[in-house]
C-alpha cells in the first residue's frame, strides 16, 4: 500500500501501463504483495483443477463403457418422485450466496465497518461448512446406496467414481480450508489485528473464496450437467 | 478498465447486488437444462455458455479483475489461456483413442448405462431370488 502511493505521477493505462508495469525496475504489480501472491497462487490452483478436468475429459472420451446417468445418479425423491440433481442445484445456490456474503464483506472492510465485515465473513463460513455437510451427505448416499467406488459402480464406465471421488473431493477441501481460512482472519479482525494495517485482507480472503465458488462453476458444468 | 488505486477495490454496494441476483438466475437456467432434460447439441451450447457467463461476472465483479491494471489481468488469464491448447490436444486424442477400441478392439458400440432405479430392482430381484432358493431348501 505505501508503496504504491509513493508513486507520485499517476501510472499510464492500458497497453503503455502494462509494458511500463512489466518493465518497472522495482513493482510490477499496484497492488498490495498478499493480493497479487494470493493471484499468482490461484493461477497455479487453476492449473491442478484443469489438469483434473482435461483427465476427465480423456477418460470419459476415450472409454467406450457407457457413462453413467448423473441426473438420475444425483436425483433426490422429494414428495414421492425423484427431482434430478435436486442437492446439486441447492449446493451451487449455497455457494453462490456465500460467494455474495463474502463480496459484501469484501466492500464493507473498505468502509472500515468491522462488525459488518466480521458478521458478512461468518455467514460465509457458514454456507461454506453447509456446502462441505451437503457433500459429506452426497458421498455417503453414493457410497452406500448406489454402490459407487474410485475403483467401480454399478451403472457404467468405472472411471466415474474416480472423477468424482477425486474431483469433487479436492473442491471440497478447499472449501473446507476456505471456511478455516476464513474463520481465523475473522478472529485476527475481532482482535484488531488489522485496524492499522488496513482491511486488504478482507479481498485476499475474497479472493479464495470466489476462485472456489468459481471451479465449482466449472464442475457443476462438465461433471453434472454433460 | 480503471486502475485501482491505493485505497484498494471500493465499489458502490448495488453492483455486487445485481451480479448476486444475476449469478442466482443463471444458475437456475443452467439447472432448468437438466430438469427440462433438452439433449444433444443444444444441452452442449446452453450449458457452456452459462457457465461462461457465470465464470465471467465471477472473475470481473467479485474478482475485481475488471478494474485491476493489465498487468495483473495477464498475468493471471493468459498462462490458464494456455490450458485451453492442453484441453485441445487432449480432445483429439482422446477422440482417436476411443476410435480404435471401436475399430480395432472390437468394444461395443452400442452399450447402455444402467439407471440407478434398474440397478435397484435387479438388486431386489437378486434377492428375492436367493430368499426363494433358501426356502426351498
Amino acid at each position: 500500500m505505501s508503496e504504491a502511493a509513493a508513486t507520485s505521477v499517476a501510472p499510464a493505462e492500458g497497453v503503455t501501463g502494462l509494458v511500463d508495469d512489466w518493465t518497472a525496475d522495482k513493482q510490477a504489480y499496484h497492488v498490495p504483495w498478499g493480493k497479487a501472491m494470493m493471484w499468482i497462487f490461484l493461477v497455479s490452483d487453476t492449473f491442478i483443477f484443469t489438469c483434473f478436468l482435461t483427465g476427465y475429459l480423456n477418460v470419459r472420451m476415450t472409454t467406450t463403457q457407457p457413462w453413467p446417468p448423473q441426473s438420475e445418479i444425483f436425483s433426490l425423491s422429494m414428495f414421492g418422485a425423484p427431482v434430478p440433481l435436486l442437492l446439486i442445484a441447492i449446493m451451487t445456490m449455497v455457494l453462490i450466496t456465500s460467494s455474495g456474503t463474502m463480496a459484501l464483506a469484501v466492500n464493507y472492510g473498505y468502509r472500515g465497518d468491522k462488525k459488518k465485515t466480521m458478521w458478512l465473513m461468518t455467514a460465509t463460513a457458514v454456507l461454506g461448512a453447509t456446502f462441505v455437510g451437503m457433500q459429506a451427505f452426497e458421498w455417503s448416499k453414493l457410497i452406500l446406496e448406489e454402490n459407487v467406488r474410485p475403483w467401480g459402480n454399478p451403472f457404467g464406465a468405472p472411471q466415474f467414481g474416480s472423477v468424482f471421488f477425486m474431483v469433487t473431493g479436492f473442491h471440497g477441501l478447499h472449501v473446507s480450508a476456505g471456511v478455516i481460512y476464513l474463520l481465523w482472519v475473522v478472529r485476527r479482525i475481532w482482535a484488531g489485528y488489522y485496524d492499522k494495517k488496513g482491511f486488504e485482507i478482507v479481498e485476499i480472503t475474497g479472493l479464495y473464496w470466489h476462485f472456489v465458488d468459481l471451479v465449482w462453476v466449472f464442475i457443476f458444468a462438465f461433471f453434472y450437467l454433460l | 478498465m480503471a486502475s485501482s488505486d491505493t485505497a484498494g477495490q471500493q465499489h458502490p454496494l448495488g453492483i455486487y447486488y445485481q451480479i448476486w441476483i444475476l449469478l442466482f438466475v443463471v444458475s437456475a437456467f443452467s439447472y432448468a437444462v437438466d430438469y427440462f432434460d433438452v439433449q444433444g447439441a443444444m444441452r452442449w451450447t446452453l450449458v457452456i455458455i452459462f457457465m461462461l457467463v457465470k465464470a465471467g461476472f465471477i472473475i470481473a465483479i467479485f474478482m475485481h479483475a475488471f478494474w485491476e491494471r493489465l498487468a495483473l489481468c495477464l498475468t493471471i488469464l493468459g498462462p490458464p489461456g494456455v490450458l485451453l491448447l492442453l484441453i485441445g490436444f487432449m480432445a483429439v486424442e482422446g477422440n482417436y483413442t476411443e476410435s480404435a477400441r471401436f475399430d480395432y478392439m472390437g468394444h461395443d458400440r452400442d452399450a447402455v448405462a444402467l439407471t440407478p432405479a434398474e440397478y435397484h430392482a435387479s438388486l431386489a430381484e437378486e434377492h428375492g431370488a436367493e430368499g426363494a432358493a433358501a426356502e426351498a431348501h
